[in-house]
């Protein structure tokens, strides 16, 4: 059960992050220059598998207790600030991510930008935004592999799964040539955000101290109570946003 | 210089913390409060998931108060 929740959720993590940097990278290719644009996401992934490669062998060797009380609150904050967002956006107080109109907005800046050459890098801006570009979406992508696959022992299944994500994302990318503004980017982002909290939630209390009634298997009962009081607030919060203001007595 | 140091700050304090800082401090309390609780041999796995819903229902409907 851990594996496959592990997979699932460092590729949907990685899916939605990629997703985000391929629009910057198709932006700076189109409009600067595809070398210098593919160069910097070579950059950007080579600084991410560094992060990988370091913290990933360093986190073995902390004591199991010391490493879920850490990582669970790691995860649990990372999770509550991606199922906020997403009850937010899928309550409509908040604008849901616009590929097209990211896409629009990095093309017209990319446009305005002077041209500069730097250490064989024909654009160096071309070069920046999408090595930016990488290296943020994928940052905290990199630190859930790490933390995710340390804490049950398999950073290479979470590796496996945000390597999946990249090359099915970028493929599609590249095949059409558009941002994927047709992805499900939000729904993606709450299941990410209920996975995290549901295995921090577990791992930080066990880190703790905490001897869960029915071990492993509380997992899916906070997933199941997580996600049905997200769904809960989305609809308290769409109803209340929809409630006609009450009329003012003279 | 100063900027730079300012703006390595601000990135870490936006990836580690996010836009509520609440639900941080909110996570590090409970979490104390869970070993505080089980030191003192109460049981305490509910602390955290009940700090769960109450932070993460404060946040959305302090940001659903001020729209």
């Amino acid at each position: 059960m851990g594996s496959w929740f592990l997979v699932a959720t460092v590729f949907l993590a990685c899916a939605v992050e990629a997703v985000e940097a391929l629009t910057v990278v198709l932006a700076a290719g189109v409009t600067r220059d595809w070398r210098s644009a593919l160069t910097g996401v070579g950059g950007g992934l080579v600084v991410l598998a560094a992060v990988v490669a370091v913290l990933g062998p360093a986190l073995t060797v902390v004591p199991l207790g010391a490493l879920r009380l850490v990582v669970g609150a790691l995860l649990l904050v990372f999770g509550l600030q991606w199922l906020r967002k997403a009850i937010l956006r899928a309550a409509g107080l908040k604008e849901l991510h616009d590929e097209a109109g990211t896409y629009a907005r990095q093309v017209a800046a990319a446009g305005r930008a002077g041209r500069q050459r730097r250490l064989a890098v024909p654009d160096w801006y071309g070069f920046t935004l999408s090595f930016k570009a990488v290296v943020l979406e994928g940052l905290e992508v990199a630190f859930i592999v790490v933390t995710f696959g340390a804490n049950q022992g398999h950073i290479g299944l979470a590796v496996i799964g945000a390597t999946a994500a990249v090359v099915l994302v970028t493929v599609t990318g590249f095949a059409i040539r558009a941002p994927l503004s047709r992805v499900p980017e939000n729904t993606m982002k709450f299941a990410v955000g209920a996975l995290l909290t549901a295995f921090g939630t577990f791992w930080g209390a066990e880190g703790a101290g905490v001897r869960w009634p029915g071990g492993d298997a509380a997992i899916l009962v906070l997933l199941a109570v997580i996600v049905a009081f997200s769904v809960a607030a989305v609809a308290a919060l769409r109803t209340t946003r929809v409630a006609p203001a009450p009329a003012e007595t003279p | 210089m100063i900027r730079a140091l300012r703006s390595f700050a601000a990135f870490w304090y936006d990836f580690l913390i996010g836009d509520d800082w609440r639900i941080a401090a909110g996570v590090a309390l409970a979490l104390a409060v869970t070993a505080l609780l089980v030191y003192l041999g109460v049981s305490a796995w509910w602390v955290l998931p009940v700090a769960v819903l109450v932070l993460l229902g404060f946040s959305v409907w302090r940001v659903a108060r001020t729209k």
